[in-house]
């Protein structure tokens, strides 16, 4: 295992970390899913591979802040924008890379691309195309947890744009009914696809929704990973010990389109330009200078980032594909 | 042997496998205190508890979702629908999500699920509660439909389902509950994928399955009057298909019929007619039929109700005319 | 090193781009993100941010000009690189066609598609009435069936061609009896044994499908309403603008967060929906503490027993709920329950909130069983270890800030219950008592009351009860 790969390895147990090593960890994970993704952006313009590509760029420190707040044998599940989730729980970049130029090397063996990443070993549950329709699928695996009652918490991530979506309410309602396990983690950037939240709901208080179902619920900014932490750890901490669910709205900001065709015209630059001033990344690495780390330290993790993610495009780049008479053994199980 | 109803073989079949593993469970609306709207699932809650005979909301897409999500984790869900005509507001989980877990995830995870009630018309329940939904499900890759005829076959092919490890739909015809027929004693299941001859005949092969199959005896019993041996077969699960006995069958007779309570339009009957008339042409005496239900959505009153749904004078007739008689 | 740039694909669906807009010149430094010309997708036009660092050193197409993705549009590298090699790889590229992948020539070719067993379908579209579900006659079923075939064309089924190679009976001596005279296998069996064939059988009809030929029912009035649908929507469906202002950008904060824990959380939701709900109003008397001062001392000099104020007040407040029992009572919004027990709640501070042991039956008991009661239930708040049921259900409440100093304040009701005695310090203060002016000990209580169940003047009531018992301390005693 190259030095690379295990300081990819996430989430680690970061409780009893010193506060700097702790921050150099965050920065790591979203300076490197932050890397991934520009070279992603430019093989998807290279034609490498096609099909969607949504990003999270700007996004960074939600992920991650809030998948820190978890333990390794937690489940995560996600939208088709789940690249950096993926690599918060602990896939490592070349097997999202790969997955994307659809090699037979990549988490899903080249069947499920940029929207259907999964890693069963480390309890991601999957990126999923239908808006919303995940939702009740996090219900069911809170539900096995606690019919097992085995201690885990199921993480769910969804956009603002799922929340008009009949799944949302169905899920969110059997996890309050039962009380089920399971944080319900809204990311609010302010866009469902083109359309502003203005036009798509009619409260612009996401959270409010959690009133309907009894639950706990909480609201904040994205931006800052440490924030993002603390307060998602308070609703893990309501799922495993109390066994109760809790609807979070963390608001962000995309700094890309929905996807790669995405032109932006439903926003103006002075928006986009004025949210980069809350860049996750800017924020994370401010942290670090706080905590009194050398710049040199600090120049360190990124170039071992910049190392990680060439490694992986080039694993990607000469990954073989999975041959097609392999194919069928893969919609039923013997 | 010893002869139980429909319902009472399902019951069985799900205490059985129940009892063997800790990890399946049975969920669905009124399943638990209510013993079930069909009274499937009557005794299951006193037998086994809450924690795993558990009544849901009328929510079909959040709980077959929670299903799935179970299943993608380790558990071994039975889903209990009060009828398929409500698996429609479901239909994102069982298509997006059930059927294609296993492809998108490279196989890591794989679902052992089984979705099952009643399916069907009954009687005069008007259009939103009469519907054969098996053509649908058949349709989509990564489904598995079962569709039992009797007792026998409702018990051995439940517990194989249960075993199975893929999504698995599971539909029992409404009437056939009160059924009663002959099972053995002690532990048997039926393999999913295995047609059965339900009567040999010589002089056409009559394709039926669930309700359809008593259809199709009573045809064979008329035809036998007039000194047709008409043979029934019944695929027992839409898929996989077991093509090898319906094609050996209608080599054998030369004549097929497929009687099936389904729509016409890329109906069961449909896919089963192309396989036959490929792999049988030279064969063939005539074209394959089929009697189907009647194009349109199923009407309340009884006697219009009646002649949507095939029946034996209708089987008869359109046997004779592939025999070219009458 | 120079490269060369092609043009890049920038939609799944985009096949050409159109180069809208230099947006740089040659000579230009270009940084990761920076916008170097304006592309025309099939959907929109977009931006094209450079991903590497550089020097735009030559544009190789100029604006307006359309090319197919991966052409080379550009070449970037260092200032002073030679670039004519790339000049001219770029020029056969270009003119090559352009359209293969910039990377990885020896990419595999994709397996062919294999959709399962299928053959492709029949090459002439089935009609409808081919669907081949009941059948349907060609003809009225009672007519006779002149064969349309050609002469020389023999009708039969696959089983009766089958049968007559077997059997070797030429089928052009065979009269079919099937439908539109196709031989079947009876016909040949017929003509082999030397029996006569079968007489064309009434090919009777088995359709009852009528629906499937019904008329086609679209109604004729389908443009109706696409005449009204111009019209403008009434303005209430349109959305009202909403803009909800972020807090702004900022660098990360010192500032310290604390996750609220259970207790915050459960104290602002109660004191929240209390404060905004019930509605308050509050009276406000002085007691004259004199009597009750001195009867403490008494208590403590006679049975060595320890009082304090708030044993006495709450003692009051047992006795006065108990004299004007209206008062012990709740609302609810289908009546107002008077409790029929005297249940006094006292809230106690505790680390990070704060929470009201409950004294059960006040009104009964004796002032030094409150007093010791009162003192180990604190005790127990303080560390965390009272029962729910000791917390909960009390039919009025006792809050006392007087060890802090505290004048007066006005506290919020604890619902469902139906008022609060807010108590401040006793206060030495001038007082005139037989014309003169000497030392008096004063003592401050507000009471909060629900409107809906106590009006003012039974407040009142309530109030000038409890001033009463504290300044006449004997009732205390019993």
């Amino acid at each position: 295992m190259s030095a690379t790969e295990r300081e990819a390895e996430a989430p680690r147990d970061t409780s009893r970390m010193p506060d700097k090593a702790q921050l150099a960890h965050y920065y790591h994970q979203m300076l490197a899913i932050r890397r991934m993704e520009e070279a992603l952006a430019k093989a998807y313009a290279l034609r490498k591979f096609g099909g969607f590509l949504h990003l999270y760029i700007g996004q960074e420190a939600l992920a991650v802040g809030a998948l820190a707040a978890l333990k390794p044998e937690d489940y995560v599940i996600a939208t088709y924008r789940e690249h950096a989730h993926a690599y918060a729980k602990g896939m490592s970049a070349k097997s999202i890379i790969a997955e994307l130029y659809g090699k037979e090397t990549g988490a899903s063996k080249g069947l499920g691309g940029s929207m259907h990443l999964f890693d069963a070993e480390k309890n991601f549950l999957g990126g999923y195309g239908i808006v919303g329709g995940h939702i009740p699928l996090a219900a069911g695996t809170a539900f096995a947890s606690k019919y097992r009652a085995d201690g885990r918490v199921t993480m769910c991530f969804f956009g603002d744009g799922s929340v008009p979506q009949g799944a949302f309410h169905e899920g969110v309602a059997l996890a309050a009914l039962w009380r089920l396990p399971v944080v319900f983690i809204c990311e609010n950037n302010l866009y469902s696809m083109g359309t502003p939240l203005y036009r798509s709901l009619s409260v612009a208080d996401v959270s409010q929704k959690a009133l309907a179902y009894g639950i706990a619920r909480d609201r904040f900014d994205g931006e800052d990973v440490i924030r993002v932490r603390d307060r998602v750890a308070e609703a893990v901490r309501r799922a495993r010990n109390e066994s109760l669910p809790t609807l979070i709205e963390i608001r962000t900001y995309r700094f890309r389109g929905h996807s790669m065709s995405d032109a932006g015209l439903y926003r103006t630059k002075e928006e986009v330009e004025e949210s980069k001033k809350r860049d996750p990344i800017t924020y994370g690495r401010e942290l670090l200078v706080r905590a009194k780390m050398d710049e040199k330290d600090i120049v360190a993790i990124e170039d071992r980032v910049t190392a990680e993610i060439e490694e992986a495009v080039k694993f990607a780049d000469e990954s073989p594909e999975l041959a097609y008479e392999k194919l069928a053994e893969f919609t039923y199980k013997e | 042997m010893r002869t139980v109803a429909f319902r009472e073989a399902l019951n069985e079949a799900m205490a059985e496998e129940m009892e063997k593993d800790d990890r399946i469970f049975l969920m669905g609306e009124e399943v638990g205190h209510y013993d079930g709207a069909y009274k499937v699932s009557k005794g299951l809650l006193k037998k086994f508890g809450e924690r795993r005979v558990i009544d849901t909301p009328i929510a079909e897409g959040g709980f077959v979702g929670v299903g799935i999500g179970a299943a993608m984790v380790g558990l071994r869900p039975i889903i209990e629908l009060m009828t398929w005509n409500f698996s429609f507001v479901a239909a994102d989980q069982l298509i997006n999500n059930a059927a294609k877990i296993r492809q998108m995830s490279g196989g890591q995870f794989t679902l052992p699920i089984v979705f099952r009630g009643p399916g069907g018309s009954a009687h005069m329940l008007a259009a939103q509660h009469s519907q054969s939904t098996e053509a649908l499900w058949a349709h989509i890759p990564g489904l598995k439909v079962v569709m039992p005829a009797n007792p026998k076959d409702a018990k051995g092919l439940l517990k194989s389902s249960i075993r199975d490890n893929n999504p698995i739909i599971f539909i029992e015809g409404e009437v056939l509950y009160a059924d009663q027929g002959e099972i053995p004693d002690g532990e048997y299941t039926i393999p999913l994928g295995v047609a059965e001859v339900k009567r040999p005949g010589k002089d056409i092969t009559l394709i039926g399955w669930s309700k359809m199959v008593k259809i199709a005896l009573a045809t064979a019993d008329a035809l036998a009057a007039d000194g047709i041996e008409a043979e029934v077969v019944d695929p027992r699960t839409i898929r996989p298909l077991d093509e090898e006995l319906l094609v050996e069958s209608v080599k054998k007779t030369g004549r097929c019929l497929i009687i099936e309570e389904g729509w016409p339009f890329n109906g069961v009957g449909a896919e089963i007619a192309y396989r036959i008339g490929r792999r049988c042409f030279d064969d063939l005496d005539a074209p394959v039929e089929r009697l189907t239900g009647a194009d349109m959505p199923m009407p309340y009153n009884h006697h219009l109700e009646q002649q949507c749904i095939p029946d034996v004078p209708r089987a008869v007739a359109a046997a004779k005319k592939l025999l070219y008689l009458e | 090193m120079a490269q060369i740039l092609d043009m890049p694909q920038l939609s799944d669906t985009m096949k050409v781009g159109v180069l809208q807009k230099w947006r740089k010149n040659e000579g230009d430094t270009v940084a990761p993100g920076e916008i170097i010309a304006e592309v025309e997708t099939d959907k929109a036009v977009m931006d094209f941010e450079a991903f590497d660092q550089g020097v735009l050193l030559k544009r190789l197409i100029t604006d307006g000009t359309s090319v197919p993705v991966g052409t080379p549009i550009a070449i970037i590298g260092k200032a002073g690189d030679d670039i004519a090699k790339l000049v001219e790889e770029a020029k056969a590229r270009a003119s090559a066609g352009a359209a293969k992948p910039a990377a990885k020539p020896e990419a595999p070719k994709p397996a062919p598609a294999k959709p399962a067993a299928a053959p492709a379908p029949a090459a002439k579209p089935a009609t409808p009435a081919a669907n081949g579900q009941a059948a349907r006659p060609a003809a009225p079923a009672s007519a006779p069936r002149p064969s349309t075939a050609p002469a020389t064309k023999v009708l039969a089924s696959p089983l009766a061609r089958k049968l007559a190679t077997d059997l070797g009976v030429d089928l052009r001596t065979v009269q079919g009896s099937g439908p539109g005279g196709r031989i079947v296998e009876r016909d040949v069996k017929a003509v082999a044994g030397g029996g006569a064939p079968a007489q064309d059988t009434n090919d009777t009809n088995v359709d009852w499908h009528a629906a499937e030929e019904a008329p086609a029912t679209a109604p004729a009035t389908a443009t109706a309403p696409r005449a009204s649908a111009a019209a403008p929507l009434p303005a209430q469906l349109i959305p009202e603008r909403r803009t909800e202002a972020r807090p702004a950008a900022a660098p990360p904060s010192d500032d310290v967060v604390k996750p609220l824990s259970m207790m915050r959380r459960t104290i602002a939701a109660r004191l929240l929906e209390a404060k905004t709900t019930v509605p308050h109003f509050y009276l406000t008397a002085d007691v004259d503490m004199d009597a009750a001062m001195e009867f403490r001392e008494q208590v403590a000099q006679v049975h060595g027993a320890k009082l304090s104020v708030n044993d006495l007040v709450l003692k009051a407040c047992a006795l006065a709920m108990r004299r004007i029992p209206e008062a012990n009572a709740s609302f609810t919004e289908e009546a107002i329950i008077q409790h029929a027990r005297v249940d006094i709640g006292m809230a106690v501070a505790i680390e990070d909130g704060l929470i009201t042991p409950v004294i059960r039956d006040a009104d009964k008991k004796t002032i030094g069983q409150i007093a010791s009661e009162a003192r180990e239930m604190a005790g127990r708040a303080r560390e965390r270890k009272l029962r729910p049921d000791e917390y909960t259900g009390a039919t009025f409440s006792v809050s006392n800030l007087g060890m802090f100093g505290i004048r007066d304040f006005a506290a919020i009701i604890n619902p469902p219950e139906g008022a609060i005695l807010a108590v401040g310090t006793v206060r030495k203060e001038p007082v005139v008592k037989d014309n003169k002016i000497g030392i008096g000990q004063r003592m401050s209580i507000t009471l909060s009351c629900d409107h809906r169940v106590i009006d003012g003047a039974l407040g009142a009531k309530v109030l000038q009860a409890i001033v009463g018992i504290l300044e006449k301390p004997i009732s205390l005693a019993f």
